[in-house]
């Protein structure tokens, strides 16, 4: 198991300080406390261990401290900001282990990007150094980018020309979706190992400004000043801590208090319980039961399983989500949320929720929603089937079942396509999904399938074969096709900077990877940094 | 490449032909006013109206390049000049080994090469920079027409990788060669790129500890350059080399003489601290100084880019294409690092093509260990004891494997606390600084030497001592 929780206390690698209405994140990697032994992470470079930080201090400034309005990130290190991803980490590393490497920290900067977005703190990229690849991908995940101008210091995207790979963190869609460089200006840097200096990376809108080093404290300051004022805090706190959320083994998986994952083989169950205690009926309620409210704790936990799930269970392919408890509680909780969302707690987790369901959508293994007998699929529970590729319903008058659709279906817990799920699930028919999101039915097994919102509806004398012939199919087939293909069908409709960001990752970087070109025993990837250089097969699709 | 006629009648004196392609020289005399106008700011500009006995390159061929007369500094006839080219010249290291050498930059080079470029040419201007206000204290007429000729020199070095910039790199080139008139040594918004660059050199000692060290990097550099796979690269490179040489000679020389001066009072029992000369400890602290800075400017011992300019044919081995090297692609070996792990340190393999700035170090360091030697002969010739030493490359370095680590001059690993009770044996302290400023009085009679200095065996091409280097005006 991987620990994904930290501690600004624990940090090896970063260094949060908060001034007032302004935090500072700096990175100071620790090269010799890497995530697994045999790389060093030499100049700033970073691989998970300083990623899992990024995220663990991205949740704490939403959560803990609302009292901040700018977030400004800079390194500690002398004429360096940060090298990117660590390269010996990554061709040293399994395709898996890549892939969601890559995922991971492109969801951390959409979680950088949602902050700025949802919370309404500004964020800052102070770059002191050189941002090379990652490093600048970090960089461009914020609202503003300065740059020191000491003649050296230059943003760049090296991996085309330097490893044979594509900026794996949103990189190339970030500079033309969301920075809107102009391709062919995109297409210079993005080839010129070296990247581009101050007055140039401003005149091609790669950085917002460049300041030489004597003045770039002060403007900076007087930067970070002025935003404080531009977008002023969401209140002045105190704010709640989060606690530790860690899984306990179990003899065939890991649970912990509202989640639970058994494994059987390339199966594993996901079980999400409903709450059992009394919930917070007000802002005032959560801000006093903190972390441990049923909003905050069971999607924390989901968020780690998930991760747990990713990492270090590669050969799972197959992920099957139940529920437990009472549809009522669930829906309770997601009614008080609904009514509060203008606070600015009950947004932050309503923003967390919605960020696991975006994880879950993202997972690249096949998802069933499995509603049996004395299931809870109700509200947000029930978005997470939508999140699914298939739903099966036991149709079973002896043992009823039934989903509801809560109030934040209608678009507060949106899709990286921005749709929310009922939408996309409904592309044909958007009024049906808008129907069903104002009038949020709870619809038995019958009924449900009527609105479309089944699969497959299975009695109880064929439910537990219908089962396990779709396991047994699912099974069978390619891991690799049904990753592309459920990526495929899942984000129909729009797109956005978020959705192409995922999409590219998984189709061009995913194949990117597996090329001999890259990590072949020529390929750049693997040649980089070798005595040996890369030889190609010129041979273009 | 065209043939190599030596022309002297243009404002840009050269042996490239720049008569022939217009375009370019419009683009260097529109590069000169910037240049003359950078050395009038930034040279040692208080002596522009003086005259100095100056060695002028007039051609590339033996005993072109040494032409002497008495000129005002701006009026130095900078200008252009390569080696003569080779016949049929081919790659000799590297994965293109064999292949024809380049007349043109192949364009997957080009930013690698423009880079290697810009950080030697950048080095060149900063070092006039860091000297600028020298002159005024020279010890003799001697040695401040040596530090002119070292100055005049290095704008010429600068002049030729500006030619390199504006023939072969486009507007990118030509931005990079204003750039380098635009950084500023030791200026913290515009500093020089190499971090011994940004280094004051406020005395003599410092001048003749940089000239032996410092410059003696730029040779070593220079070399790797004059290999390369990129003819106009070696052939302008090759030519710095003759001049560089002086430089290094001027340093040599000059820390050779305080050592003299030093042996000599105290063999006659004086306390050099009493009559303005310089005691060894100090000498040996400003050289433990200069020389790890310099051996930082190596770079990394295990260098991926190292790697690939050696790969692509850019940079080669020091004299490699004396064929001193078995395997001129450097495949399947290994160079043997020693690095710092745990509390104490380790061997390490490294493939020996990401070694190459290793294996260029320990050829400066074989270099520099003679000229120390040379120093410590003279003081068992004058029955002293004493003995310069040079540090380990592992002592003092800001760059590489060993920066961040503690160790003494010797290469042994220390702790920190150590190295803090030691600092001020082992690196100039502000009260040496301040010593050596006292010493530093200008000596501009003919023939007179400051105390602290012995004067050479012989004069700048064979004049006598008392020749008149410098004619004030």
């Amino acid at each position: 198991m991987i620990d994904f929780h930290t501690h600004p206390d624990r940090y090896r690698h970063w260094n949060l300080s908060i001034d007032g209405a302004v935090a500072t994140l700096t990175l100071a990697i620790d090269q010799d406390q890497p995530f697994a032994p045999g790389y060093e992470l030499k100049l700033n470079s970073y691989d998970l261990s300083v990623d899992i930080e990024l995220q663990d201090a991205i949740r704490r400034l939403r959560f803990e401290h609302p009292e901040v309005a700018v977030l400004t990130a800079t390194s500690g290190i002398e004429r360096i900001f940060s090298a990117g991803a660590n390269i010996p980490m990554l061709a040293s590393s399994t395709h898996p282990f890549k892939v969601n490497f890559c995922k991971f920290t492109n969801e951390t900067r959409l979680q950088l990007e949602d902050a700025a977005r949802t919370t309404g703190i500004t964020t800052i990229a102070a770059l002191n150094g050189l941002a090379a690849g990652g490093g600048y991908e970090l960089a461009i995940s914020c609202d503003e980018i300065y740059l020191v101008d000491d003649g050296n210091s230059a943003v760049s995207l090296p991996e085309v020309p330097l490893l044979g790979v594509l900026p794996g963190t949103g990189g190339l869609t970030r500079l033309v979706d969301k920075r809107k460089i102009r391709r062919d200006l995109a297409d210079c840097f993005a080839t010129r190992a070296e990247g581009v200096r101050g007055k140039k990376a401003k005149a091609w809108g790669l950085i917002d400004d460049y300041w030489p080093k004597s003045k770039f404290a002060d403007n900076l300051s007087e930067r970070t000043t002025a935003a404080t004022i531009e977008s002023p805090p969401r209140s002045d706190g105190p704010g709640i801590e989060l606690g530790e959320v860690l899984a306990r083994k179990t003899a065939d998986g890991f649970e912990y208090d509202h989640v639970g994952v058994t494994i059987d083989e390339r199966v594993a169950t996901v079980t999400v319980q409903t709450p059992t205690q009394p919930e917070p009926k007000t802002p005032e309620d959560f801000l006093a039961a903190g972390d441990s409210c049923w909003a905050i704790r069971a999607f924390r936990e989901l968020d780690d399983a998930i991760c747990q799930l990713r990492f270090c269970h590669d050969e799972v392919g197959l992920l099957l989500l139940k529920t437990r408890g009472s549809i009522d509680s669930v829906l309770a909780v997601e009614e008080t949320l609904a009514t509060h969302k203008d606070h600015w707690l009950v947004r932050e987790i309503v923003a967390l929720i919605a960020s696991v369901l975006r994880r879950w959508d993202l997972t690249g293994r096949s998802l069933f929603a499995v509603i049996d007998g004395g299931t809870a699929f109700g509200g947000l529970l029930f978005e997470l089937a939508l999140g699914c590729d298939r739903i099966y319903m036991l149709d079973d008058p002896d043992n009823p079942t039934e989903v509801a659709i809560g109030p934040l279906s209608a678009g507060s817990l949106p899709m990286s396509n921005g749709l929310s799920r009922l939408e996309s699930r409904f592309l044909r028919d958007p009024d049906h999904a808008a129907r069903l999101a104002a009038e949020r039915p709870r619809a038995d097994a019958s009924e449900a399938n009527d609105l479309g919102l089944v699969t497959v509806l299975a009695d109880d004398l064929d439910w537990d074969d219908e089962l396990r012939l779709a396991k047994e199919e699912r099974a069978s087939l390619s891991p690799d096709a049904l990753t592309g293909m459920e990526a495929s069908l899942r984000f129909g409709g729009p797109e956005t900077c978020d959705s192409k960001i995922f999409g590219r990752l998984s189709a061009w970087q995913n194949w990117i990877f597996t090329r001999p070109n890259a990590t072949g025993e020529q390929g750049a990837l693997v040649c980089y940094g070798r005595p040996e250089t890369a030889s190609f097969d010129w041979r273009r699709t | 490449m065209p043939h190599m006629e030596v022309d002297l009648d243009t404002r840009i004196p050269n042996n490239v032909n720049l008569k022939g392609d217009k375009r370019l020289l419009r683009a260097l005399e529109h590069w000169q006013p910037q240049f003359i106008e950078w050395w009038k700011e930034m040279g040692p500009s208080d002596f522009n109206a003086d005259s100095v006995y100056l060695r002028t390159a007039v051609g590339v061929g033996k005993g072109g390049w040494a032409h002497f007369d008495h000129v005002k500094m701006p009026d130095y006839r900078w200008g252009i000049f390569l080696a003569e080219p080779t016949d049929d010249r081919k790659i000799h290291f590297g994965d293109h080994v064999g292949d024809q050498a380049w007349d043109q930059v192949p364009g997957e080079m080009r930013n690698r090469l423009r880079r290697l470029i810009v950080t030697q040419g950048d080095t060149e201007p900063a070092s006039v920079e860091q000297q600028r206000l020298l002159g005024h204290t020279a010890p003799s007429l001697y040695d401040m027409r040596s530090l002119f000729q070292v100055n005049a020199e290095e704008g010429r070095h600068l002049w030729a990788m500006v030619y390199l910039l504006h023939v072969f790199f486009g507007s990118d080139g030509r931005d990079e060669a204003e750039e380098l008139l635009a950084r500023r040594s030791g200026n913290a918004d515009k500093p020089r790129i190499l971090e011994a660059f940004n280094q004051p050199v406020e005395t003599w000692l410092d001048f003749f500890c940089f000239t032996t060290f410092t410059d003696r990097d730029g040779k070593y550099q220079l070399a790797s350059l004059a290999e390369s796979g990129f003819s106009p690269l070696a052939y302008s490179t090759q030519f710095m080399l003759t001049e560089e040489a002086y430089h290094m000679q001027t340093g040599e020389n000059g820390i050779g003489r305080i050592v003299h001066r030093t042996g000599e009072l105290m063999r006659e029992g004086t306390d050099p601290r009493k009559v303005g000369a310089i005691p060894f400890d100090i000498i040996q602290r400003y050289i433990n100084f200069w020389a790890s800075m310099s051996m930082d400017l190596f770079g990394g011992e295990d260098s991926t880019n190292a790697a690939e300019a050696f790969a692509m044919g850019l940079k080669g081995r020091y004299r490699e294409s004396d064929g001193i090297y078995k395997d001129p692609k450097a495949l399947g070996q290994n160079y043997k690092l020693s690095v710092p792990k745990n509390g104490g340190m380790t061997e390490q393999d490294v493939p020996l093509r990401r070694a190459m700035n290793s294996l260029l170090l320990d050829a400066y360091v074989a270099d520099s260990t003679r000229i120390v030697n040379r120093w410590n002969r003279d003081l068992e010739r004058l029955d002293m004891d004493v003995r310069i030493s040079l540090p380990d490359k592992k002592f003092h370095r800001g760059q590489g494997v060993y920066a961040g680590y503690w160790f003494n001059p010797a290469g042994e690993r220390i702790t920190e606390e150590e190295w803090n009770a030691h600092r001020d044996d082992w690196l100039p302290t502000e009260a040496d600084s301040a010593y050596v400023k006292t010493c530093m009085i200008s000596v501009r009679e003919p023939g007179k030497f400051a105390n602290w200095i012995s004067p050479p065996h012989q004069g700048t091409n064979e004049q006598p001592n008392d020749f008149d280097y410098v004619r004030f005006h």
